[in-house]
């Protein structure tokens, strides 16, 4: 039986309620160091509907750059509770929320810095591969030397960038196909 | 790419974004190519969920509410592992299915077949040292779905894995063997078909439990790791 990776199937729109609701979609408790964000992710289909039965999963390093992993093993604070996992269902507008903190940069393999950034998985009914992208900031300064935005289509950089709104909170459409279709990235 | 840690996957494992005997591949599929992305930190971390505590029911679904489910008993088994073969350990397994009517408890599931109080159908397990995980739960059922005439999902249980990395993380769903439902389901035949039989799970009797329960055996490939130059002999 494993004579090669397990293949990929769909979540299906009926995933456990508990999937959801074991996590969180509040990162960050009290005492959690960084800049407090709030999140709102929204799936739209190649014909600009809303996906209201999806599930997005969010990961990050904390407001120091660094992640909360074996792999990272950089002398940067690591914070007490904060894991840098989130997951949220979408709601009928098709939008996942999440509160957190603004991450920190992490480095590049062939050296400098990545701006700051928070790496996206998204699932649901009629997505049969996981899809893999990331939410950066606009206006960040970093972004203007960001190696992974290098390699983006420059007219398609946007589909990458939560904007402010007036409430505060950081929004990114996600485009699962047609004219603005999100970039993705196979890692 | 050079400094990889995790293997490229190969064509001919996955199924593709959009399968058209899938119909909601069609609206839900990204068309342009991902872009390929050097592994970072970013890739090579992920969420391990090391510090969830889990109840002591949760990987038997059987025992989760008031009474016992109605349906067929059974064991679901196996290791989560590598490419190479090197176990995951200590992986957290997710799954989900539906009753042995073939119902969700869900609110969005309709089908014309009855709940059961005692089953909602859902589990996670921690997997040990070795990779090893084990659930126990009932049979699901078939049930119709709306894709095209007469359309079945062959009896399933879901699985979510997050593996060591973001990179590795994979939602799958385990079929049951020789299930004459198979050849009609897009969604097990959107699998490129020299790959489709590791969606099936193995009958296995020595895993069976006499008088109570038999036992099927699902293990559960992830990406693994590039050889190190130490490894391949160039180090």
């Amino acid at each position: 039986m494993a004579d090669g990776l397990t293949p990929s199937q769909t979540i299906g729109p009926f995933y456990w309620g508990s999937l959801v609701s074991g996590y969180r979609a509040d990162l960050a408790p009290a005492g959690v160091a960084g800049e407090r964000i709030e999140l709102a992710l929204t799936l739209y289909d190649a014909d600009g509907a809303v996906v209201p039965d999806g599930l997005i999963e969010i990961w990050q390093a904390n407001s120091h750059g660094r992640y909360n992993h074996p792999e990272d093993r950089r002398n940067l604070p690591l914070d007490t509770g904060f894991e840098g996992f989130g997951r949220a269902s979408a709601d009928t507008s098709g939008t996942a929320r999440f509160a957190t903190v603004r991450p920190g940069r992490v480095p590049w393999p062939e050296g400098g810095l990545q701006a700051p950034h928070i790496n996206i998985s998204i699932f649901a009914r009629g997505v049969l591969n996981r899809l893999a992208t990331r939410l950066y900031f606009e206006g960040d300064p970093a972004l203007a030397t960001d190696p992974v935005l290098k390699l983006v289509d420059p007219a398609r950089r946007s589909t990458l960038l939560a904007t402010c709104d007036a409430a505060g909170v950081w929004c990114l459409p996600i485009h699962l196909g047609g004219d603005r279709e999100t970039v993705f990235f196979d890692c | 790419m050079a400094h990889d840690l995790y293997r490229r996957t190969p064509p001919g494992q996955h199924p593709p974004n959009r399968f058209d005997g899938y119909k909601s591949t069609a609206s839900r599929s990204p068309t342009r190519p991902a872009v390929v992305l050097p592994q970072t930190l970013s890739e090579i971390t992920g969420p391990l969920r090391r510090d969830e505590r889990l109840g002591a029911q949760e990987n038997d679904l059987t025992r989760q509410r008031m009474g016992e489910p109605l349906g067929e008993r059974i064991v679901v088994h196996g290791r989560v592992v590598d490419e190479a073969g090197r176990p995951v350990p200590n992986a957290l397994v997710e799954i989900w299915q539906c009753n042995a009517a073939g119902r969700y408890h869900h609110p969005g599931d309709q089908h014309d077949a009855p709940l059961d109080p005692n089953f909602y159908g859902g589990g996670r397990a921690r997997a040990d040292d070795n990779g090893a995980y084990r659930f126990v739960t009932i049979k699901p059922g078939a049930y119709p779905w709306g894709n095209h005439k007469n359309a079945w999902r062959p009896a399933h249980i879901h699985f979510s894995l997050f593996g060591p990395a973001f990179a590795t993380r994979l939602i799958t769903q385990m079929y049951f063997p020789n299930d004459p439902l198979l050849a009609y389901d897009p969604i097990y035949n959107s699998v490129p078909e020299r790959a489709r039989h590791r969606l099936q799970a193995a009958f296995d009797m020595d895993g069976t439990q006499p008088e109570w329960a038999l036992a099927y055996e699902f293990d559960i490939v992830l990406r693994g790791r590039n050889a190190t130059p130490m490894e391949n002999g160039h180090g």
